[in-house]
This record gives structure tokens, C-alpha cells and sequence, in this order.
């Protein structure tokens, strides 16, 4: 090959685009296709469920105000991290997060596991005024959240608009989304959230989260998120798992 | 020779929005970088640091960037093609098309419609919008490439192109997504987890890869030559180094996935042509500096020339400091830190930023048929306070990133974990203070350029300033 060849690039432009475009698909392709074989991606976990329609209501919260900017939610298998946080992430526990919320960047902590590590009381004037209960924090305040009633009437075009990319809603936690979120705002005291737990689990938190009963506010939702996260994975079924696995086919 | 009836009245357009949009995205850098000193500055809702982070990133990288990559590459298709740019309709449709995405991108930022994808937020009806406005882009520039009376397209124009038709293909693959109804903002991206993941860094990689870079190469292998009145260095390194550059940064992506849920197979891939990349990116910096052979005594005498090659020398270290990074002990330390911060602002405020302020310097007394720029003793001194910023800014997120690195690892003799993680945050504030005293010099350095811009337009010359050189010259 000569040098000269590559006029015939320099002389088609049509040629040289058709090639850029090649040249560029081949990283892409290589790397991308494969992951959608999801068993070769996605271990197999016990626990993992679509969030409930409140707890999405939350994360909807998390990624309008763009949390991610600061909070990573992907705990890496290294030593200090899994002491700070708690077991590494799976990649089962995103795979419901259109998209993931990985992050990128950890100006605050990371938050893969902050489910159930805080009250409810605690998150809520955490979320109203950080510096109220971590005097060094720069985490902007969040005190509106209280204010603004969650939008929960439309949440059965989320949780339609998710079923269609995959995630595994039945079309029974469609029809009853709104119902399902006041009654996980609201709790047992005051609802029947028996339907609720048959749809998501007995282990769903089902409680007034802000503590403001007259209204099922914004803060209700992403408290509900918040603590919902990382703990859905039950680990130590995931221990037996891995324990077979290591005696082989002994058995 | 008889110049063509150039369509310079879209470049001088884009050139003032250039200018425009950098200072706004200069001062929410600036805003933002002092909420993380201040946090009584974050105003909720509109005006919290969550919002306004992507309002920054975007102003400065598409805005100010893509503005003067517009600019820059309609101006050189005409130049290098020696023809007019096709159909004025379509590409004043590109510039203010162009506008109203920018706009409603940061409105729906500041109202809270964001689909927290990194350099990919806006939501989907302001995805498509950009699809027609980049497709318009791709016609205008092509069928000008198309129309050239010259047989050889001239190498800015290879880069040119394959950054519009990438980052045409980046944006249609990572920003697949269904929304909630035709009547609502909200849209569900089309990927959940680990393809997300994966396939949000292959597209923000190379926004990095060819938007702010194989665009800006463009802009290097015209404005350079041009500036320093050299033909470029080396033709068979410009071959090399674009072909291996455009197939090798499509791989790197997994870098910033590293420790994560990505198989690892991905990870290591992108690792080994994350360093790879390490070569053709220095290709680049080399055709470019080198250009000035046989004319270094340029570099002495021209400020607008030593942005363009101070341009190159950031270029050639973040190029360096990238693939360092990218090795997975590395990154171990590196990732979540300000490290990561401090490393794209080496590559975004000494590269991009002053590879654009050389072209601007150059076009702007060419565009309003002005003999010279009003002064050129404040483009020297724009080029001083505003390496004197990145400096600032760069060491403090060097320093702020080890630390922060270092400290989330650090065990007492107990086995314990040493800092809570506030006790690392409070350790980065005298760096996030320092880091706003860069970002504030590197603002006046371009107020000073939208100075000179102004006076030279308006036909201003420094008569002090050039009879002092021309009475030395004589003296001499």
C-alpha cells in the first residue's frame, strides 16, 4: 500500500464519510452487543423488585434535582469501600434504573446502601437543612420538598412506560399505582396495604415518611426511595449460591 | 486570486454567540464552584447545585464549544473548498436551531427536567430537536464539501466531518428513550444498568473524543498553519493519527467504569485502548507543534499563535494524564474524586478553550474586514491570567483529588477506617477556594477578549500600542 491511496479518500468525500462511519461502529459494536446477553452480565440474585410506584416517584425526584451529580450509587469490591458501604454492587440491583444512576463523581457519599442506615426523621431534616445535623455538609438544602405534594396520579403511565422496556410491572400494579403509592405514604394505620404487599412484598416500607399525615409530599416519595435502596437483595441466599458453586458438582 | 462570495455573515454569528455563551458558562462555573464553598448560595429550588451543574457543563461544552466548532468549521469548509457555504436558508436554520436547543436545554435544567445522563440531560423533546438541527449541519457541511473546487479535501476537513457524523451516531444510540406521553417531559432512557452504564460512557467519552476533540483538531489543523503561515508538519502523521484516533477512542469508554458492575472483559478493553489512545493523541500535538518549524521566532512575537501552541501543550499532557488515569490502580485512587474534575478542566480550559480563543483571535479582524485586532497587547494578557487560572485550578484538584483518594482509604492502626466522610469534605474547602480564583482569572481573561472583540469591530486600532512596536522596529 502507498500513501498515494489514501487520495482516493481525500477526492470522495462520500467514500471518506462511508469509512469514518465504519472505522467508528467497530469499538462500539465489540463492546456494546455483548451486554445484551444479560445472563452473561446480570448474576442471578433473590429479593430484586420493581420499585413500588411511591419509591419511583422518588427516583424521579433523585434524577430531576440531578443527585447524581454528587452521590454515586456503585459501591466498588475494594476494601475501604465495602467497610464505608456495605457489600460491593451488583449489577442486579440497577437493572431496573432507566438509567442507571451509577454517578461518577462522590462529592457527598455514596448511597447504593443508605436504605434503612437512617430514620426517616433523620433524612427528612437532613434533606430540610444538612447543616442542621452535619454542621461541615455542602449539600444543598431540600426544605421544598416538604411543600410540594407528590405527583402520583400519573404514575400509571410510568410504570406502563416501563413495562414496555422491560422492567416486569403486571398490568394489576398499573391499574393500581396511584393506590399502591397513597397507600405506602400512608401506611398500615392508616390503609390497607395488603394489596400493596402482594404486589412488591411483605418487606415493602409502608409508613408516613415526612410525618406530615395531611399531605403525601415530595419528601414522602424520595425518603421512600432512599430507603429502599440496597436493600432489596436478600445476600445471604446469594452466600448458598456462591458456596455451591465452590463445592462444584459434588453433590 | 478572486476569493469566493463567502457566507461569512453565519460564521460572524456564531462567532459573537461563541463569546457570548463562554462567559455565561465561564460565570455558572464560577457560581457553582463557589456553592461548594458556600452552600447558603444554593437558592432551591431553581438555583441548586444539582441543577446547575449540568446548566455549566452544558454551556461550556456545547454552547461555547459547539458554537465555536460551528463557527470554526463553516469558515474552513469555505476557505480549504474555495466555495460558498451550501444554501444560506439551512445554515442560518443551523445557528439559531442551535440557539433554541441550548435555551431549552438550561431551562428545563433550572425547572427540573434532566435525565441525569452525564453531557446527555436533556430530555427527549430537546433530543430531537437537535437531531433535525445536526442533521441540518451534516447537509450544509457535506454538500459544501461536495460543491469544492479544489480535488483534495484538506485534512481540518476530515476531522470536521467525522465529528459531526459521531457525534450524530453517539447522540442517536445513548439518547434512545421512551417518553411517559407525547404531552409530558418525562422519558424513560431506552437502557437500564449495566447497558446504560455502558453505553452513557461510550457516548460521553467520545462527546469528549470528537466533540472536544477531533473538532477542535479541525480547528488546530487549520488555525495553526494559517496563524503561523507553515504548511503542517507532516501529511502521513495527519493520516495516521486521524484514522488510529477516531478507531481507538470509540473503545475507551469502559475507563470509567472500572470497579463497577461492567464485565470485566469491557473494562480491561477499555483500559488497553484508553492507553493506546495515548499515541495518536500525541500524533496530533506533535503535527501541530512542529508546524512551527522554521518559524519558532512566531511564537516569540504572537500571542494569538502562543494560544494555539499553549493550546496543544494541555492538550499533550490531559492526553497523557488521561491514559494514566484510565489504569485500573490508578483509577482506584482517581474515580469519585475531584482528580477526574481537575483533569477534564486541564483538557476543557487549556485545550478547547484556548485552541477557540486562537481561531477567534484570528477570524474576528478577518470576518469584519479589520487589517489587525485592536490590541494585541490584551490578547497577551489574556493569555497570561488565563494560564495563570488553569494553573490555579488544576493544582488545587490535583492536590483537593489525592487527598480526597487517600483519605477515603486511610486505616488507623486499629484496622478501622481513619476519616468519616465529612472529615474529607472539610479537608477540600481551602482547594475549592483556591479553585474559584482560577475560574475567576480564566473569566476576566475572556472579558478581556470580548473587550478587544468589541473595540476591534468596531474599527478601533491601539495607535499607542502599534506606533511603540513600529518605533522599536525602526530602532532595531
Amino acid at each position: 500500500m502507498s500513501w498515494s491511496n489514501h487520495e482516493h479518500l481525500e477526492k470522495n468525500a462520500l467514500l471518506l464519510l462511508v469509512l469514518v462511519i465504519v472505522v467508528i461502529s467497530i469499538g462500539g459494536i465489540v463492546e456494546i452487543i455483548p451486554l445484551f446477553r444479560k445472563e452473561t452480565v446480570i448474576e442471578p440474585v433473590t429479593g430484586m423488585r420493581p420499585y413500588t410506584p411511591l419509591e419511583l416517584a422518588g427516583q424521579n425526584i433523585y434524577i430531576r434535582e440531578n443527585c447524581m451529580a454528587c452521590h454515586s450509587q456503585q459501591i466498588r469490591p475494594l476494601r475501604d469501600e465495602v467497610v464505608r458501604y456495605g457489600h460491593y454492587s451488583l449489577a442486579a440491583e440497577s437493572m431496573y434504573d432507566h438509567p442507571f444512576l451509577w454517578g461518577s463523581k462522590r462529592t457527598g457519599p455514596d448511597l447504593a446502601r443508605v436504605g434503612g442506615k437512617y430514620s426517616d426523621e433523620w433524612h427528612k431534616a437532613h434533606l430540610v437543612e444538612p447543616r442542621d445535623l452535619v454542621p461541615e455538609s455542602i449539600m444543598p438544602s431540600y426544605s421544598f420538598l416538604l411543600k410540594r405534594g407528590a405527583k402520583l396520579h400519573d404514575l400509571d403511565k410510568h410504570l406502563a412506560t416501563l413495562k414496555t422496556l422491560g422492567v416486569p410491572y403486571t398490568d394489576e400494579m398499573i391499574e393500581n399505582a396511584e393506590k399502591d403509592a397513597i397507600a405506602q405514604a400512608h401506611g398500615e394505620a392508616r390503609s390497607e396495604i395488603g394489596g400493596l404487599q402482594e404486589r412488591y412484598g411483605e418487606k415493602v416500607n409502608a409508613r408516613d415518611f415526612d410525618g406530615q399525615p395531611n399531605i403525601i409530599s415530595e419528601m414522602d416519595a424520595l425518603i421512600a426511595y432512599l430507603q429502599v435502596l440496597g436493600t432489596m437483595v436478600d445476600f445471604n441466599a446469594i452466600k448458598d449460591v456462591e458456596d455451591i458453586g465452590e463445592t462444584g458438582g459434588a453433590e | 486570486m478572486e476569493h469566493p462570495n463567502y457566507n461569512y455573515d453565519v460564521v460572524k454569528k456564531f462567532t459573537l454567540a461563541t463569546v457570548f455563551w463562554g462567559i455565561v458558562g465561564f460565570a455558572a462555573g464560577i457560581f457553582i464552584a463557589l456553592q461548594m464553598v458556600f452552600p447558603d448560595l444554593n437558592i432551591e429550588p431553581y438555583l441548586s447545585f444539582g441543577r446547575l451543574r449540568p446548566l455549566h457543563t452544558s454551556a461550556v461544552i456545547f454552547a461555547f464549544g459547539g458554537n465555536a466548532l460551528f463557527a470554526t468549521s463553516y469558515y474552513v469548509v469555505q476557505r480549504t473548498c474555495h466555495v460558498r457555504l451550501w444554501n444560506d436558508g439551512l445554515a442560518n436554520f443551523t445557528f439559531w436551531g442551535y440557539q433554541f436547543f441550548i435555551v431549552i436545554a438550561a431551562l428545563g435544567y433550572v425547572l427540573g427536567v434532566n435525565q441525569s445522563k452525564e453531557y446527555a440531560q436533556p430530555e427527549w423533546y430537546a433530543d430531537l430537536w437537535l437531531t433535525v438541527v445536526w442533521v441540518a449541519y451534516l447537509v450544509v457541511y457535506f454538500m459544501t464539501i461536495v460543491n469544492r473546487k479544489v480535488s483534495h479535501l484538506y485534512v481540518a476537513n476530515w476531522f470536521y466531518l467525522a465529528f459531526i457524523i459521531t457525534v450524530a451516531v453517539l447522540h442517536l444510540g445513548n439518547g434512545l428513550a421512551l417518553p411517559i406521553g407525547v404531552l409530558d417531559a418525562k422519558s424513560y432512557s431506552a437502557f437500564s444498568g449495566v447497558q446504560s452504564a455502558m453505553i452513557q460512557w461510550w457516548y460521553a467519552h467520545n462527546a469528549v473524543g470528537f466533540f472536544l476533540t477531533a473538532g477542535f483538531l479541525g480547528m488546530m489543523y487549520y488555525f495553526i498553519p494559517k496563524q503561523a503561515e507553515r504548511p503542517i508538519y507532516s501529511y502521513r502523521l495527519s493520516i495516521v493519527h486521524f484514522w488510529s484516533l477516531i478507531f481507538i477512542y470509540m473503545w475507551a469508554g469502559p475507563h470509567h467504569l472500572h470497579y463497577t458492575a461492567l464485565p470485566d472483559w469491557a473494562q480491561t478493553l477499555g483500559m488497553t485502548f484508553s492507553i493506546m489512545l495515548w499515541m495518536p493523541s500525541w500524533g496530533g500535538m506533535i503535527n501541530g507543534v512542529m508546524t512551527l518549524s522554521g518559524a519558532w521566532n512566531k511564537l516569540r512575537e504572537d500571542p494569538v499563535l502562543q494560544f494555539m501552541i499553549v493550546a496543544l501543550a494541555f492538550y499533550g499532557m490531559s492526553t497523557f494524564e488521561g491514559p494514566l488515569m484510565s489504569i485500573r490502580y490508578v483509577n482506584a485512587l482517581s474515580h469519585y474524586t475531584d482528580w477526574t474534575i481537575g483533569h477534564v478542566h486541564s483538557g476543557a480550559l487549556g485545550w478547547v478553550g484556548f485552541i477557540s480563543f486562537g481561531a477567534l483571535y484570528h477570524l474576528v479582524p478577518k470576518l469584519w474586514g479589520r487589517e489587525k485586532l485592536y490590541s494585541t497587547k490584551l490578547v497577551s494578557l489574556h493569555l497570561w491570567i488565563a494560564t495563570l487560572g488553569i494553573v490555579f485550578y488544576i493544582a488545587a484538584m490535583w492536590v483537593s483529588g489525592i487527598m480526597q483518594g487517600l483519605m477515603w482509604r486511610d486505616y488507623n492502626e486499629m484496622g478501622f477506617l481513619e476519616y468519616s466522610f465529612v472529615e474529607s469534605v472539610m479537608a477540600m474547602k481551602p482547594f475549592y477556594i483556591i479553585r474559584v480564583l482560577g475560574g475567576v482569572l480564566y473569566l476576566a481573561g475572556a472579558l478581556i477578549m470580548a473587550y478587544n472583540f468589541w473595540r476591534t469591530i468596531r474599527g478601533d486600532v491601539n495607535e499607542k500600542e502599534y506606533n511603540n512596536n513600529a518605533l522599536q522596529g525602526a530602532a532595531a
